[in-house]
Formats: structure tokens, sequence, C-alpha cells
């Protein structure tokens, strides 16, 4: 099961509106992928925290439809 | 056994183990790859952990991720706190952020910061 990049950041982007993300599909195979995402929202938590929030944000796709996402998140 | 004795169980692993991981297949012999980096860098850093592999039993599996609220595998604990999965491991090793944890937890490691 594959899940598109655009999906992944249309997700994203609903739960965070001010962010700014670039996906990158690492295997070219639309199942592991690679996301920085730059957001107001991340400021001041910890990267569990932050993290969390966007597993939040894809709905329970991580670890699912979703196999392989290494996340990178940052405050601007 | 119930969910809830299997979160007993896992309360248990992390909280008798200084450092445990929960992660696919055994620190000799890793069956994913990101289980494999963070195993690799603890070895590196010489910390001693206590490994364990969830494809041995589909309820740790699932119960892991509920415990931490985590989707997950591979999952690292320290002195019972919930550190991340593989990207926030290796990010806090390169940073030199893990080796500080360590120290302020009293965990015994190595000082290195570069895998060679």
């Amino acid at each position: 099961m594959a899940m598109a990049a655009d999906e992944i950041a249309r997700l994203i982007k609903e739960s965070f509106p001010d962010a700014e993300v670039r996906i990158e599909d690492l295997a070219g195979d639309g199942d592991h992928y690679a996301a920085s995402i730059v957001s107001e929202a991340f400021r001041g938590k910890t990267r569990v925290q932050q993290h969390q929030m966007v597993y939040e944000a894809l709905k329970g796709h991580m670890g699912g439809t979703l196999h392989a996402l290494a996340l990178k998140t940052t405050a601007p | 056994m119930s969910e809830q004795d299997i979160q007993d169980w896992i309360g248990k692993q992390i909280a008798g183990n200084e450092v445990v991981l929960f992660m696919k297949g055994t620190k000799t012999m890793p069956q994913c790859g990101f289980s494999m980096q963070i195993a690799q860098i603890l070895g590196h850093l010489g910390v001693d952990f206590k490994d364990i592999n969830v494809l041995e039993d589909m309820s740790v599996r699932d119960g892991i991720k509920a415990y931490s609220n985590w989707p997950t595998i591979p999952q690292l604990f320290v002195k019972g706190e919930f550190i991340g999965g593989c990207d926030i491991v290796r990010e806090m090793f390169q940073a030199g952020e893990l080796q500080e944890l360590l120290t302020a937890k009293g965990v015994a490691h190595n000082a290195q910061t570069q895998i060679a």
C-alpha cells in the first residue's frame, strides 16, 4: 500500500496551514518518503511532541498505508 | 494476555532496564534498517541496552505503539523516558544531544560523536 506525496502534503497543510512542507520520494516507489516541515506550531515543543503532532495530522496513515516517512520538523 | 497485561509488561521492561530499544529483529540481527540505525548508534556509544524484538509478538508490536502514542518502530526509552524513533535519535546523536542526555541521566557511554 502506498500514499501519494500530494496527499501527505495536503493532510499536513490541513493541520498546519502556515507550514512550509517539502516532501521527497526517497525510493521513487511512493512508499518511502522524507518530509521536512517548518511551522510556528512546533515552537517550544519537544521533537517527540512535534512528530506526534504530524502523525496526528496524518490521521493514522503512519505505520499503516504509509510505511516510511522520515520527519524533520522545525519552527521558523 | 489481555491488552492491560501487555501494557503492564511493557511498563515493567521500560522501568526495569536503563535503556530499552523496541525494534524489529535483535541487536545482533536487526531486520529493519531503521532499527539497525539506532542499534548501531547505541553500540557505537558503548551503551548497554535491552533489545525487545517486536516481530516475535504481535501484541507487543501493537502494544508499544499505544503505550507511547507513537505509530512506528523502533522506539528508544532511556530511564523510563520515551526518547523517540529513528529520525529523532539520529538527529540527537549527530548534534551530540543524545550523548548529553545519557550523561544527564547517568547512563554509562563513551563520548564519540561520529560513526567511523
